[in-house]
């Protein structure tokens, strides 16, 4: 079976009976090359965390660099792998521009049988410019991840 | 105390439970990733209310800022559908940075869904 990103990326967050959160978050497929793919938070009213501000909950960043990491690695191994997040940790740089989309870029840095190892980092335009760096890390849950070259 | 309006989107309400705030979230398709389970974002989500809370229960009147400098979110077991109800610990309380522990968990508190470590920098108003 080919490996199609931007099929798996839309089908999971773009398919409404599929994408429960990241439906319901408004996610979706934005781009993808050789090692990394990313996925676009777009801003909602509903997302805000601070309402003086206007800026976007830590909460809504979060699992958009669960998905993109997440992503990353099926995009590493050129197939959907069922796994779950092992952990996820997040340093927010500086705070998101009101109402600017937000881009999770996610990069998969090794494969083990069990464990895949992530970064990634949150931007709203600049890569060199990130509102957040995330590392993460997941577990295959029904069996092995399968062998990918170094 | 007002939760954000990213807590509607999640679907959760604030309680007092012996004087302490916990945040409850009902399961729905809105909080849902892989089919069944709870997506690891909305189960952080929920974390990161709880902790928040937590540091605006300590600040009790006090006008302060509260701004999220990192969270690190382990992932013990799978979200199922249940009510998950979370709550945060104040480990330290300082001057401009509050340390807090936040756990998730379902029926049982002792075998909680996920734990978060969180540190906030507090701005308070200035006299």
């Amino acid at each position: 079976m080919d490996w199609d990103p931007t099929a798996m990326a839309r089908y999971l967050l773009e398919t409404p009976s599929v994408a429960g959160h990241g439906g319901r978050l408004g996610q979706r497929y934005h781009a993808h090359g050789v090692g990394w793919i990313e996925v676009a938070q777009p801003w909602h009213e509903d997302l805000v965390g601070d309402e003086e501000t206007g800026i976007i909950a830590s909460g809504p960043i979060i699992a958009l660099m669960d998905v993109a990491t997440s992503l990353a690695v099926w995009h590493r191994c050129a197939t959907f792998v069922a796994h779950a997040t092992l952990d996820l940790r997040i340093d927010y740089l500086r705070p998101a521009r009101p109402r600017q989309i937000v881009i999770g870029r996610g990069e998969c840095l090794r494969v083990t049988r069990s464990i895949a190892f992530t970064r990634g980092i949150a931007h709203d335009g600049d890569p060199a410019d990130p509102i957040a760096q995330v590392a993460a890390t997941f577990m295959a849950t029904a069996g092995n991840y399968p062998r990918v070259a170094a | 105390m007002t939760l954000p309006p990213y807590a509607g989107l999640l679907g959760v309400t604030l309680e007092l439970v012996d004087g302490v705030p916990e945040i409850v979230m009902p399961f729905g398709h809105h909080v849902v990733g892989r089919p069944g389970y709870l997506q690891g974002g909305a189960i952080a989500g929920l974390l990161e209310v709880a902790a928040v809370a937590a540091v605006r229960h300590a600040l009790a009147a006090e006008t302060a800022r509260i701004k999220p400098i990192n969270a690190t979110v382990d992932f013990m077991r799978g979200g199922r559908d249940h009510v998950t109800r979370a709550a945060g610990e104040i480990t330290r309380l300082g001057a401009r940075i509050a340390t807090v522990t936040a756990v998730a968990w379902q029926d049982n508190r002792t075998r909680p869904i996920a734990t978060a470590r969180m540190n906030y920098l507090i701005e308070r108003a200035t006299g």
